[in-house]
């Protein structure tokens, strides 16, 4: 007869029901629920009766509209790309502590606490073609001409790049801080150059934290709206996901289509977070692998 | 050599990030002061004559009044459900708390705009658009869930000895709350407390979705004059910028005192 599996004690009493039920209840009623409606709503097109899909077929049948899905991902995808290889340097590089290390993450977080609008405020005064920058470029005699950095896809990728640079970078120092000193010194010892050590023993120890990295800064630069605004051509150019929605939701009035807009915006995240996890699943057998192996 | 160099590179990186934040706040905070200004390094007159236009023309006395309103309300409400919520997280253990943690772990990571569209739309069907409850009520939903993070480790740092040894000298759960959890809960109530304050704040998407005429946070009207645009003068709104980054500023310097830079990011667990 198999002994019956050890349960762990549930502590689940009424006291516990009692405390968690506030915060659960407004998770569910704010949270999830709204996540549903949204749903159902978009399954309901304000122009016929009944369930249809005629919202997203009317999205992916109109290019201005389903475009818009394009132009995020290339938002998103080079940002997160350019975030995370500069954050993994950094991190890597200051994982041991560092110079004026409080200074240097109160300045980082700066931007985290103002907020995008102060910040993409700032950026269209600084590096606009009458600001600091380009006449700082043009005194030295390095341009001629100033550089156009704002009101396109460049001041975009700035204003997210300034955004998402602190939160990854404080993220993936604390995640690469974490790691065991004395694997590195190991590898070290037996004569592993610094590349060897980093490309042998770390990254593969940083890789999970990386992936995790990856999916958040890349989700949160997929919603880009605001700097996407005001600092990019919101009917041309960097006309995004969030755009369109707020768009058939404020200036529509067309609360089901923009469910609908939402609901897809969504769907692409969780996409790109679906392919995170498979890549990381693969990338943390292979590292196992390799040890294994040799 | 090479290590050296390597360094010098990094700090160098580090050292143009920084300057270019500087640079970027610096500009708006000379530009609230400028006269005129174009195509100079510096204004060739200064004045302060912007703050007083703004003051009167955005009505920044009502606009104040609503932010603090509504950010404090959030705080309040942030602690009052995330508290006890975040006792039971740290000391209990039981079948669906991964769950749990999921669930409210969720609102962090989706983007606000993603959610907060479905989540606009439910509350204009109940007639919360464009009202202050609104958006006190939008604000919450990743609140919440921050506040619970943010003092679920405050908990597990709590002997639990403590509460046993009370309640072995006759304390009942209340007085064991009252005289020894909370006192001892001081600091991580603080550090929630203005972690919940200063996001609230910065917060544009949600607030922004919910925002009526007379229930805009500081951020959201700053948003919307500078698209009123045009007629409204860079230099005032740049001044509108310069109220509500020194409120920021002052705030986060308060914060500083009680918390770690790093524990307003994320940690990967």
């Amino acid at each position: 007869m198999r002994a019956a599996p050890v349960r762990e004690r549930s502590e689940f009493d009424l006291l516990a029901i009692f405390c968690i039920l506030p915060a659960l209840l407004y998770v569910l009623c704010m949270f999830v629920y709204p996540f549903m409606y949204g749903l159902y709503l978009s399954l309901r097109p304000m122009k016929a009766d009944g369930f249809s899909l005629a919202n997203y077929f009317s999205f992916f049948a109109d290019p201005y509209q389903y475009g818009t899905i394009w132009i995020t991902f290339s938002l998103a995808v080079p940002t997160t790309i350019i975030v995370l290889l500069l954050a993994l340097l950094m991190a890597y590089g200051m994982r041991r502590g560092f110079f004026m290390e409080r200074t240097i993450t109160t300045v980082l977080i700066m931007p985290i606490c103002l907020g995008v609008i102060l910040l993409s405020e700032g950026i269209l005064g600084f590096y606009g073609s009458q600001g600091w920058f380009n006449q700082m470029l043009q005194g030295v005699g390095l341009i001629e001409e100033p550089f156009i950095l704002t009101h396109n896809y460049i001041g975009v990728m700035l204003a997210l790049f300034m955004q998402q640079f602190p939160f990854c970078f404080l993220m993936l120092l604390g995640y690469i801080s974490g790691i065991d000193p004395s694997l590195e010194g190991s590898a070290r010892v037996l004569g592993a150059t610094p590349w060897i050590v980093f490309r042998r023993v770390m990254l593969p120890l940083i890789a999970p934290g990386l992936a995790i990295a990856f999916a958040l800064v890349f989700v949160m630069s997929f919603a880009v709206f605001p700097s996407a605004v005001m600092l990019g051509q919101p009917s041309g150019a960097t006309r995004s996901i969030s755009i369109a929605a707020y768009q058939q939701a404020f200036e529509q009035y067309d609360m089901s289509y923009a469910s609908a807009i939402a609901v897809i915006m969504g769907l692409c995240q969780l996409a790109a977070l679906l392919v995170i996890i498979l890549f990381r699943r693969r990338m943390s057998t292979s590292a196992t692998m390799g040890v294994g192996k040799r | 050599m090479r290590g050296r160099m390597w360094h010098l590179a990094l700090y160098i990186f580090i050292l143009g990030f920084v300057l270019n934040m500087l640079g970027i706040v610096s500009h708006v905070i000379v530009s609230s002061f400028a006269k005129r200004w174009f195509g100079k390094p510096l204004p060739p007159a200064f004045t302060t004559d912007w703050y007083a236009y703004a003051w009167t023309q955005f009505d920044l006395g009502q606009v104040l009044t609503v932010t603090l309103f509504i950010a404090l309300t959030v705080v309040f409400l942030a602690l009052l459900i995330g508290f006890p919520a975040a006792y039971i997280l740290a000391r209990r253990n039981f079948r669906w708390k991964p769950l749990l943690l999921l669930l409210f772990f969720l609102p962090l990571v989706i983007p606000q705009m993603t959610y907060g569209i479905p989540l606009a739309t439910t509350l204009y069907r109940y007639g919360l658009g464009g009202t202050v409850a609104g958006v006190v009520l939008a604000v919450l939903v990743p609140m919440v869930p921050l506040a619970v993070f943010v003092l679920m480790p405050f908990f597990e740092q709590i002997s639990v000895n403590l509460e046993w040894s009370g309640a072995v000298l006759g304390a009942s759960r209340g007085q064991v709350f009252r005289r020894i959890l909370f006192p001892l809960m001081v600091p991580g109530i603080l550090t929630a407390g203005l972690l919940v304050l200063v996001n609230t704040i910065s917060n544009f998407e949600l607030a922004f979705l919910l925002a009526g005429a007379g229930s805009q946070t500081l951020v959201v009207s700053l948003y919307y004059n500078m698209f009123a645009g045009g007629v409204r003068p860079v230099y005032s709104i740049d001044a509108m910028a310069v109220i509500y980054m020194t409120m920021v500023m002052a705030l986060l310097l308060v914060a500083l005192r009680f918390v770690r830079p790093t524990q307003m990011v994320f940690r990967i667990k």
